[in-house]
């Protein structure tokens, strides 16, 4: 793609890496992530908002990447599903997801993990129907919703049991 | 050969696939690099019939980094002929060609491709073509067409037409103490599969490309591409390593592909052609339909006549066809059956098969209408089912290879407590909710198709197993793999399926329910295939203490191939290897189906499904708190895979029973909930509690594995559980679906 | 999406001189503008992105209510603790509307301002004169069973689609606003109209006008409020009908009602008159019925949506029943008590 005059400089760091960027400002996040940085992880399912595949996490936060002009978010530290390892060992997430099968075709999955994190770090879902009810903003059309439901519960208990070991 | 232990087959086994699909390095489609790639944006048409009149492309040439723009006055050039067009499961009709000609058959119809050198250029410059048209009469709505519905003349390939009738079904009809005739419709539904259409066309020069492609069948779709294009079959690789989600929707090439080829041959260069969402409501869909079914019953409830009329939507170019009467003439025992199945032309796109297609629509009204006719004589859902029990396959005169309902109606009953279930409707309260439970029999075919397979063994015991399958969400790459592992003793670590690329081994388009016994079974011939050889060449060495084995005798683990009954015979396979100068073994496997068995046999997978529902009467809310499925379905080679495929289906089920539908506007012929945010599927807050049981079944006659699939049969019974619940909360009978709370609030 | 200009100003003055333009549009969270954007329904020559303007703090007014900046999100503002502990009702709406991810990133302003989801409004193939003035209204006689049944117009007959704003209609906020002009605040019932014969213009802000606040009296209904929202799946859709409930009780009686819909009209809909019946009366369903049946009055449907009269009356009544029992629904039980 030819640079254009409408260009505007943005820098990200994403997934730990520093991205020093003129783009335009018509790109999303999410086109900007999967075209021009070859980070397919994040999922286009919609590109509306309607289906959360594109979750990513912007300065801890999980938001829909497809509604947010990239430019926007200038500054932003960005964490996608390639960026959730730790020293090659996988998010306790994306373990559990792993074990309980929570995923089929395995395209709605990244944004699911995404989300699921952010999740977590909000601490405002406490019990099954909670978590329910703060994952619905991800669809699954495989139907994995019960296995994703059991994948994050068992993150969520290992949480805790860590947090009580610490006290 | 005699079997070693399994291992791996039958155990709850992570997918192999699973740390690419987390770690989000599994690659889809629309998600290949390629050097100086173009992007396609799609232009449809906004009417639903007529002629385009004027094209209006100069905004978008003005577009920066617009490259060319396709429309029908300077399309690239492709086949002429129909019979080019035609993929291995088209149905009979011309199928359709993108950018043939001015006519347009149904509203979003592609009528321009953008090309441009970013994806946001192209996406622009695509909203700036417009078109004039000559505006033809045009109609969407199936109850207007119902009395012009034909008897498709050309029979889809593979899809048996309702049966002759049998008995005197009218006059039993009439004789019998108790009887129902109910009119039911399943409104139309589109797939939605999560991942969108996509198609990367890597073009490598002189007419020779890569595709990567979302399908369900990478030779079908590579077949459609040298067939359209007339490319050599060498110069066409087509690739589907992952596929997000199908359902059916990618069994048939769907535009991009087409659009991304054609202009990756015009204009030489890499090309990416995506639908947008919106887009993938103007591709196929499971067709809208009504039906009626005509039950009678004597007084104890023993079926005396079915009657099952359906009347199904296909497109004004092909005539798409499904099984969808014919369930009702083998899941019951009964003597006088008439079964009757028309179409109707709608201008829409030709519908396509959608998880288990024809039985989703057609075992709903039966087993919608069995529960009502189960009231009127005044005994229980599951006891009415019990008592019809159909031992043979009344259709055909044929046996069932096997048929484990009973054991899921016990299993199932068991686990939902269905004996603590209170008869009467209404009967059952807490709060503001009426709670009801209802059950359904699901039924799908269980099929082998041909195909094949190559098992390579290396001198280092590791082996690769290879067929041109394609893992839809579906745990094809784990099972492959599992049977591979099993075959040689090794662990899944030292085995690798090769799927997802056309150059593989002929394999099926990925559908019916049929690639683990098909492909699966091919994998395990070729796996025997390489066994053999390598105890021949064990044999063949000096001194080697295998000479008096036969092949009987012998098995293979942990990289040596012994005699089972003195495991201290052995020889390992690099010792064998070496001694026969080889690097590696390469054999082939292949399957099809038995046609002598055929001839007295026929094969399906069999549930029951149990429902409990909530519902806020007065608010018309539903909430499907359980589900317990049971399964019959032979050898479950992975039942941690074999259950989310259960899971899967159940959920599609409640999103059948509950919300999916496509909102048409007749006066425009436009669908008008084209988007995930008003076309409805099962959210997280939808889906509580649901429970899969695999009765046991062995079945040696249904595949070489003893298999008989699981993509298809959870969906199938579920809504018509739902809706039977729903009627046994409220005493409401809703026989439109989905049920929606403006019909509860009206029934 | 078409190509337009970016501006990101850093205060609400330069801000405000950059909105002068007559095709720009402001954006925020942009979970609608954006949106919008790519299915052409919404083509600004100009962006301005006010993300960068000191709007995101939540303040204590003098008069013991708050003041909410327009770039607070819907998330910050649902699980603040004021908010939570004197606006339980406001807290709860946002929490029924959209998926976490999009209320992560809309905003208050942006909330007020989101557009209807007639489903011919999102479609430029169709004709809308909420889209396009003048082409008239496909809905009527068309796919319309989410449509209005209170306030529609010949020309329109579209619902506002939010939640939150259901609340703030029940808790008589005020929107500060700020435009070429000055300052000014309008009351909330003010700031959405009825589509009339100008469905075009959603609210009665002037073009250049910025919202910077949304402002709240002081209110305390205790545990006398609910938020109860009625839609076609269980989570993650718009309202059929939404209800927004905040009682003050004296002795076993209502001192005080405020009732909003959602759902069912351009904008959030109250019914000061009927409030009136219900004060100082002791609740009982036969009451709640006579306000219900007040309310809804001048409802007509327009075929598909019929049924949402009779969904908006007993929605009432049970909010109400929540309400005044203090059991106010939350949004992760989907069994309605």
């Amino acid at each position: 793609m030819a640079p254009s005059s409408a260009d505007i400089p943005a820098s990200f760091v994403i997934n730990g890496s520093r991205h020093a960027l003129t783009i335009p400002p018509w790109m999303t996040l999410l086109d900007l992530l999967r075209e021009h940085l070859h980070l397919t992880g994040s999922k286009k399912g919609c590109d509306h908002g309607q289906c959360g595949a594109c979750t990513v996490l912007v300065d801890g936060i999980r938001l829909n990447s497809c509604l947010i002009l990239a430019v926007s978010r200038d500054g932003a530290d960005i964490t996608t599903i390639e960026g959730l390892e730790r020293d090659g060992d996988l998010h306790p997430l994306q373990t559990a997801f792993v074990e309980h099968d929570a995923f089929q075709c395995g395209y709605c999955t990244p944004g699911q993990i995404c989300s699921a994190a952010g999740l977590l770090s909000e601490r405002h879902a406490h019990n099954r129907a909670e978590i329910r009810e703060n994952m619905s903003g991800n669809l699954c059309r495989c139907g994995a919703y019960t296995n994703i439901a059991d994948a994050i519960e068992d993150v969520m208990a290992q949480d805790a049991a860590a947090r009580e070991a610490a006290e | 050969m005699s079997l070693t232990e399994n291992i791996h087959i039958g155990r709850p086994t992570n997918r192999v696939d699973g740390r690419l699909k987390v770690t989000g390095q599994a690659k889809y489609a629309a998600e290949y690099p390629a050097a100086d790639l173009l992007h396609g944006a799609i232009v449809g048409s906004t009417i639903a019939a007529g002629r385009i009149t004027a094209l209006n492309v100069e905004p978008a040439r003005q577009v920066p980094g617009v490259v060319e723009v396709f429309t029908h006055e300077n399309r690239g050039k492709a086949a002429w002929l129909d019979r080019s067009w035609r993929d291995e499961v088209a149905p009979p009709g011309h199928p359709f060609r993108p950018l043939h000609s001015d006519r347009i058959l149904f509203d979003g119809q592609p009528i321009a491709l953008v090309v441009a050198d970013s994806y946001e250029a192209a996406r622009d410059a695509a909203s700036l073509v417009s078109a004039e048209y000559e505006v033809r009469e045009h109609c969407t709505e199936l109850e207007r067409k119902r009395s012009e519905a034909y008897v498709p003349p050309e029979k889809r390939s593979g899809i048996p037409p309702p049966p002759d009738p049998r008995g005197d079904p009218e006059k039993a009809f009439e004789d019998a103490p108790i009887k129902i005739s109910r009119d039911y419709r399943v409104n139309a539904e589109h797939h939605n599969p999560m991942e969108m259409f996509g198609t990367t066309c890597v073009y490598e020069g002189n007419d020779k490309l890569t595709i990567y492609d979302k399908t369900q069948g990478s030779q079908n779709a590579q077949g459609y591409v040298t067939s359209v294009f007339g490319l050599k079959s060498k110069n066409v690789r087509l690739i589907n390593h992952y596929v997000g989600g199908a359902f059916g929707s990618a069994l048939r090439p769907q535009h991009q592909l087409f659009f991304a080829v054609m202009a990756s041959l015009e204009l030489k260069r890499s090309v990416r052609v995506s639908l947008t969402r919106s887009q993938m409501f103007h591709i196929g869909y499971r067709p809208d339909n009504y039906q009626t079914v005509s039950l009678a019953a004597d007084r104890e409830g023993r079926l005396r006549s079915i009657m099952h009329d359906a009347v199904a939507s296909t497109s004004h170019y092909e005539d798409y066809q499904e099984a969808v009467v014919n369930w009702s003439g083998m899941m019951y025992h009964c003597d006088n059956v008439k079964l009757s199945y028309r179409l109707a032309k709608l201008h829409t796109p030709t519908p396509c098969d959608m998880r288990a297609p024809g039985a989703a629509i057609g075992v709903t009204a039966l087993e919608c209408a069995l529960d009502e006719l189960s009231y009127e004589v005044g005994i229980d859902p599951l006891e009415i089912r019990r008592l019809n029990f159909a031992s043979k396959d009344e259709n055909t005169d044929k046996q069932f290879t096997s048929k484990a309902l009973h054991a899921c109606y016990r299993e199932g009953a068991a686990a939902f407590g269905w004996d603590k279930r209170k008869s009467v409707p209404r009967s059952m309260q807490d709060g503001h909710d009426l709670i009801g439970w209802g059950v359904s029999t699901g039924m799908w075919d269980a099929f082998l198709q041909k195909a094949e397979a190559t098992a390579k063994l290396s001198a280092d015991g590791k082996l690769e197993v290879s067929t041109a399958a394609s893992d839809i969400g579906t745990g094809t790459w784990t099972i492959l793999t599992q049977i591979g592992a099993d075959a040689f003793g090794l662990p899944l670590e030292d085995v690798t399926a090769r799927i997802g690329d056309s150059t593989l081994p002929t394999s099926p388009v990925e559908g019916g329910s049929w690639t683990a016994a098909s492909n699966g079974s091919a994998v395990q011939a070729a796996c025997e295939a390489a066994k053999e050889t390598l105890f021949k060449h064990a044999k063949k060495m000096a001194n080697s203490p295998l000479a008096d084995s036969e092949f009987e005798d012998v098995a293979v683990s942990g990289g040596c191939i012994f005699r089972i009954d003195d495991p201290g015979k052995r020889l390992a396979i690099s010792e064998i290897m070496h001694a026969a100068d080889l690097e590696e073994i390469e054999e082939e496997g292949k399957v099809g189906p038995d046609l002598l068995q055929m001839m007295k046999y026929i094969s399906y997978t069999h549930s029951a499904v149990f429902a409990e529902v909530r519902v806020d009467e007065e608010l018309g809310i539903v909430r499907v708190t359980r589900i317990v499925c049971a399964a019959a379905a032979g050898r479950i080679l992975n039942p941690k895979t074999a259950r989310s495929q259960i899971l899967g289906g159940v959920v599609m089920g409640i999103g059948m029973a509950l919300h999916e539908e496509a909102m048409t506007d007749h006066r425009l012929g436009k669908i008008m909930n084209h988007n995930l945010a008003e076309y409805h599927i099962p959210a997280h807050a939808d889906i509580e509690n649901i429970e899969v049981i695999f009765v046991d079944e062995h079945d040696e006659k249904v595949s070489p594995l003893g298999v008989k699939g699981l993509g298809e049969i959870g969906i199938v019974g579920t809504a018509s559980a739902v809706a039977n619940a729903i009627f046994h909360a409220t005493g409401k009978r809703v026989r439109d679906f989905p049920i929606t709370i403006d019909k509860l609030l009206a029934a | 999406m078409n190509r337009f200009d970016y501006v990101r100003p850093d205060n609400v003055s330069d801000a405000i001189r950059a909105l002068a333009t007559g095709s720009s549009k402001v954006l925020a969270g942009g979970t609608n503008l954006v949106d919008l954007m790519k299915y052409d329904v919404e083509r600004p020559g100009r962006i301005v992105d006010i993300n960068r303007l000191p709007l995101k703090e939540i303040t204590p007014t003098a008069e013991g209510g708050l003041r909410i900046g327009a770039l607070v999100s819907n998330t910050d503002l649902a699980w603040n603790d004021d908010i939570r502990r004197q606006y339980p009702l406001l807290a709860s709406a946002i929490l029924a509307g959209a998926s976490p991810q999009l209320r992560n990133a809309a905003t208050t302003g942006g909330n007020l301002l989101q557009r209807t989801r007639c489903y011919y409004f999102y479609d430029p193939s169709t004709a809308c004169n909420k889209r396009d003035p003048g082409t008239g209204c496909s809905a009527i006689g068309g796919v319309n069973r989410i449509h209005a049944i209170l306030g529609a117009s010949p020309d329109c007959i579209a619902v506002h689609p939010s939640d939150m704003c259901v609340a703030l209609a029940a808790l008589n906020a005020s929107v500060d606003v700020e435009g070429p002009d000055g300052k000014r605040s309008i009351p909330f019932s003010d700031f959405h109209r009825l589509p009339g014969s100008e469905p075009q213009r959603d609210n009665t802000m002037s073009s250049g006008e910025l919202i910077t606040a949304v402002v709240l009296p002081p209110s305390d209904f205790g545990a006398n409020y609910t938020y109860l929202k009625i839609r076609d799946r269980l989570s993650y859709a718009f309202a059929l009908v939404s209800v927004a409930v905040g009682l003050t009780l004296k002795a076993d009686a209502i001192d005080e009602a405020r009732v909003a819909l959602g759902g069912v009209a351009h904008k959030p809909w109250r019914d000061t008159a009927a409030e009136e019946l219900l004060r100082g009366q002791r609740p009982d369903t036969q009451l709640f019925l006579k306000f219900a049946d007040q309310v809804l009055t001048p409802a007509h449907g327009q075929g598909e949506n019929n049924f949402k009269i009779e969904l908006a009356r007993r929605a009432m009544v049970r909010a109400l029943h929540q309400a005044f029992a203090g059991t106010p629904q939350d949004q992760s039980v989907k069994s309605v008590q």
